[in-house]
C-alpha cells in the first residue's frame, strides 16, 4: 500500500511541476518524474509479487525498457526545447502563446 | 397506318423529342429552326387524320404503363386510349399548330430567342397531345399542367417587357386556381373509385352516390373554368394578348382554352350524371357568353377584341355542355379552332403589316391587304354567325340546344350573338374599311403568313358542312338545322352586324353617351379591379400582418436569438483558449481526475 502512495505522490509531484514550472526545460524534468513513478510502480508490483501470469523478468525487461525510452525522449525533448529556444528566443512557456484563440 | 395507330405513345414522344432537339440545336440550325418545329404538330396532324380515317369513335389504339407501382395495389396507370373524340381533338391540335408555325416563320423572323419560341411550341404540341389521348386523369392532368407551363412560357415571351411578364404570371396563377379544384376532384374520384383512368371511374360513376358525383363534377368544372377562361377566372386572357399573336392563335384561341371543354366532353359519363353540376354549367356559360361580348364591344385593341370573343365563344360552348349537349360544344369547339385561328392571324397579319394593335390606327386595310381582308372577312362572318360559314352551324346547333334547356338562357345566349356580330362589325369596319388612320406602311406578309390565312378560311367556310360527319367521328348526337333557331339567329347576327358598322362609324359614340359604362365594359366589367380590391389587396394586408406579426416578432427572433447565444457562447469559450498550453494541460488533468471520480462513483457497486 505504501508503495502505490508513493508513486502516486511522486506522480503527483511531477504534474505539479508540469502545470506550474514556467521553464520548458522544468516541466522536462517534471515529466521524466512522471515517467518514473509510473515505472517504480510497475516494478515495485512486480516485486511485491502481485503480477500474477506475467512471464519470470518480464515486468523488470519492461522498466529497463522504459528507462531507455525515457532518455530517448529526453534527448528528443531537448533538442525541442533548443528549437524553440532558437526561434522564439525564450523557453518560458507562458510566453509561447502561438495558439492562442 | 395501323401500325403507327397502335404506338399512341409516339404522338407525344415525337413533338417531345423535337421540341428537345429545337432548344439544344437551334443555334446550329438557324434560320431552319422551323423545319423541326413544323415536323411535331405535323407528325400530330399526320396520326389524328390517320386516327380519323378508321372511322372509329370507340377506343382503337390503347396502352399504359403502372407508375408509382410501390404505392400497392393501388398504383397509377398512365397510358393512351385514342377513340375518336382524340382524334378530333389531335387533328385540330396538329392542324392549328402547324399552321401557327407556318405563320410564325413570317411572323416572327427577325425576333431573337426563336429556338426558345420554336421549342416552346413543340413542347406544347407534346403536352397538348397527351392531353387528348391520356387514357385516364392522371395523364390528362399532367398535359393539363404542361400546357399551362407553355401558355406561361409564350405569355412571357418577350420577357423583358414587364407587361409582358406580369401577364404571364397572372395567367398561371389564375389557371391554377382551377388547376387546384381540377386536382381536388380527382382527388374525390380517387378516394371514391380508388383508380383515375377513365374507364375505371365511368364504370364506378352510376354506383356513386350523387352528392359525391356533384362534388367531383363541380370540382373538374373549377378545373376547366380556370383552364377556358370562363367567368369568374376570365381575368388572365385578355392580359395573355401580350404574347405573340400566332401564340393567341393556338393556345389562347383554339386548343388549351378549349381544354376545359374538352375535359367536360370526355368526363361526360361522369359529368352527365349529376343535374346540378350541368345547371352551374349552363349559369357560367351563358353569364360569361354575354359578359364577354359585351366586354368586346368596347376595346380598342384588335386582339383584346379577340381575347373577349374567345371567353365569350367559349361561354357558348359551357352553355351547350350545360344544356347537356356534349356533342354540340365539340362541334363549336372544332369550328371556333378554324375560325378564331384565322381571325387571331388575321390580327397578326394587320399587327405584323401596320405595328401596331389599336384599331384607332388602322382603317381601309381591306385595300391594302386583301388577301388578309377577305379572309377576315370569311372569319368574322363565321363568328357572328353568317349562313352558311362554319359558325353559323355550330352556333345554331349550341342555341337549339340551350331552347331546350330553357328560355331565359336561350334569350341570353341569343343576346350574346346579337352582341358578337355588333363588336364584329364594329371591329371589321375600324380595322378594314374607310380611310386609313395609322402612320405606316400596311402590307401583306410573305407566303408563309398567307397560306395559314387561306387554309384557315377554307375550313372555316366548309367545315359547317361536315357536321355530321365531325360529330358522328367522336360518335355523338348531330341534330338536323333548326330552321327556326337558324333565322332567328341569321336575323339576330344581320341586325347586330348592321347596328355596329353604323357604330363604328360615329366616333366612339358609347364614350360620349355613356361614359362609365363604356369604361366598365372596356375593363371588362372592372373585374381586375374587383380582384385587386376583393383578393389581391386583403391577401397583402393579411401577408403583411403575418410578415410583421409572425415573421419579424417571432421567426427572426428565434432564428437571430439562437445566432446571439451561438455568439455568445463561442466568446464565452474563447477565453478558455488562452494559448497556454500549461492551462490545457491543467485542464487535461482536472478532465482525468473527473473522469475517474465518475468512472469510479458510477461502478462503485460493480
Amino acid at each position: 500500500m505504501s508503495l502505490v502512495i508513493i508513486t502516486v505522490g511522486l506522480f503527483c509531484v511531477g504534474l505539479y511541476g508540469v502545470l506550474t514550472r514556467r521553464d520548458l526545460v522544468a516541466i522536462l524534468a517534471s515529466i521524466e518524474v512522471m515517467l518514473g513513478s509510473a515505472t517504480l510502480l510497475l516494478v515495485g508490483l512486480a516485486a511485491a509479487g502481485t503480477s500474477v501470469g506475467a512471464t519470470e523478468g518480464s515486468v523488470e525487461a519492461t522498466g529497463v525498457m522504459v528507462i531507455v525510452l525515457a532518455a530517448a525522449e529526453a534527448a528528443v525533448g531537448l533538442a525541442l526545447v533548443i528549437s524553440v529556444a532558437r526561434r522564439f528566443r525564450t523557453t518560458r512557456v507562458d510566453e509561447l502563446t502561438e495558439v492562442k484563440g | 397506318m395501323g401500325a403507327l395507330l397502335a404506338q399512341g405513345w409516339s404522338v407525344v414522344a415525337v413533338p417531345l423529342v423535337l421540341a428537345v432537339l429545337v432548344a439544344v440545336s437551334g443555334r446550329a440550325l438557324g434560320r431552319f429552326t422551323p423545319v423541326p418545329a413544323l415536323a411535331a404538330p405535323g407528325f400530330v396532324l399526320a396520326f389524328g387524320v390517320t386516327a380519323l380515317l378508321e372511322g372509329s369513335h370507340a377506343v382503337m389504339s390503347a396502352g399504359s404503363v403502372e407508375w408509382l407501382a410501390a404505392t400497392g395495389a393501388n398504383g397509377l396507370s398512365v397510358g393512351w386510349a385514342i377513340d375518336g373524340l382524340s382524334a378530333v381533338m389531335l387533328v385540330v391540335v396538329g392542324l392549328v399548330a402547324s399552321l401557327v408555325v407556318l405563320f410564325s416563320v413570317g411572323y416572327m423572323s427577325g425576333e431573337g430567342g426563336l429556338p426558345r419560341y420554336y421549342a416552346a411550341l413543340c413542347l406544347f404540341t407534346a403536352a397538348m397531345s397527351m392531353l387528348v389521348i391520356a387514357d385516364g386523369f392522371i395523364g390528362l392532368f399532367i398535359g393539363w399542367e404542361l400546357v399551362g407551363a407553355c401558355s406561361y412560357l409564350l405569355i412571357g415571351f418577350w420577357f423583358t417587357r414587364p407587361a409582358a411578364a406580369s401577364a404571364a404570371v397572372k395567367a398561371f396563377l389564375t389557371t391554377r386556381v382551377g388547376d387546384v379544384g381540377l386536382l381536388l376532384g380527382l382527388a374525390v374520384l380517387w378516394h371514391e373509385v380508388g383508380d383515375l383512368s377513365y374507364a375505371a371511374v365511368f364504370a364506378a360513376a352510376p354506383a356513386l352516390s350523387l352528392p359525391v358525383v356533384t362534388a367531383a363534377s363541380l370540382l373538374l368544372l373549377v378545373g376547366a373554368i380556370g383552364k377556358s377562361a370562363q367567368f369568374p377566372l376570365q381575368i388572365w386572357l385578355p392580359d395573355a394578348m401580350e404574347g405573340p399573336t400566332p401564340v393567341s392563335a393556338l393556345i389562347h384561341a383554339a386548343t388549351m382554352v378549349a381544354a376545359g371543354v374538352f375535359l367536360i366532353a370526355r368526363s361526360w359519363p361522369l359529368f352527365s350524371l349529376s343535374p346540378d353540376a350541368l345547371a352551374v354549367t349552363l349559369v357560367i356559360g351563358g353569364v360569361t357568353a354575354v359578359g364577354a361580348a359585351a366586354a368586346a364591344v368596347a376595346q380598342s385593341d384588335i386582339k383584346k377584341v379577340l381575347a373577349y370573343s374567345t371567353i365569350s365563344q367559349l361561354g357558348f360552348m359551357f352553355a351547350a355542355l350545360g344544356a347537356g349537349a356534349w356533342g354540340a360544344a365539340m362541334f363549336h369547339l372544332v369550328t371556333h379552332a378554324a375560325f378564331k385561328a384565322l381571325l387571331f392571324l388575321g390580327s397578326g397579319s394587320v399587327i405584323h403589316g401596320c405595328g401596331t394593335q389599336e384599331l384607332e390606327e388602322m382603317g381601309g386595310l381591306f385595300r391594302k391587304m386583301p388577301i388578309t381582308g377577305v379572309t377576315w372577312l370569311i372569319g368574322a362572318g363565321a363568328l357572328a354567325g353568317l349562313p352558311p360559314l362554319a359558325g353559323f352551324f355550330s352556333k345554331d346547333e349550341v342555341l337549339h340546344e340551350v331552347l331546350g334547356a330553357g328560355y331565359a338562357w336561350a334569350a341570353i345566349l341569343f343576346g350574346a350573338s346579337l352582341l358578337t356580330a355588333f363588336y364584329v362589325a364594329r371591329t371589321t369596319r375600324l380595322a378594314f374599311f374607310d380611310t386609313y388612320r395609322g402612320g405606316g406602311h400596311p402590307h401583306e406578309g410573305g407566303w408563309s403568313m398567307r397560306l395559314p390565312l387561306l387554309v384557315l378560311a377554307v375550313l372555316a367556310v366548309g367545315m359547317g358542312f361536315a357536321g355530321a360527319w365531325i360529330a358522328q367521328a367522336y360518335g355523338a348526337h348531330h341534330g338536323a338545322l333548326d330552321l327556326r333557331v337558324a333565322a332567328g339567329s341569321t336575323v339576330l347576327a344581320l341586325a347586330g352586324l348592321l347596328a355596329g358598322w353604323k357604330v363604328a362609324g360615329v366616333d366612339d359614340p358609347a364614350a360620349s353617351r355613356a361614359p362609365g359604362l363604356a369604361a366598365l365594359m372596356r375593363t371588362g366589367w372592372g373585374a381586375d379591379a374587383l380582384v385587386d380590391r376583393a383578393v389581391l389587396r386583403p391577401m397583402a394586408r393579411i401577408s403583411r400582418v403575418l410578415y410583421e406579426g409572425v415573421d419579424r416578432q417571432v421567426v427572426d427572433r428565434v432564428a437571430e436569438g439562437t445566432a446571439t447565444v451561438a455568439r455568445g457562447v463561442g466568446r464565452a469559450l474563447t477565453s478558455l483558449q488562452s494559448g497556454d498550453a500549461q492551462w490545457y494541460a491543467t485542464m487535461l488533468g482536472a478532465g482525468a481526475v473527473a473522469l475517474l471520480a465518475l468512472v469510479s462513483y458510477v461502478g462503485r457497486g460493480l
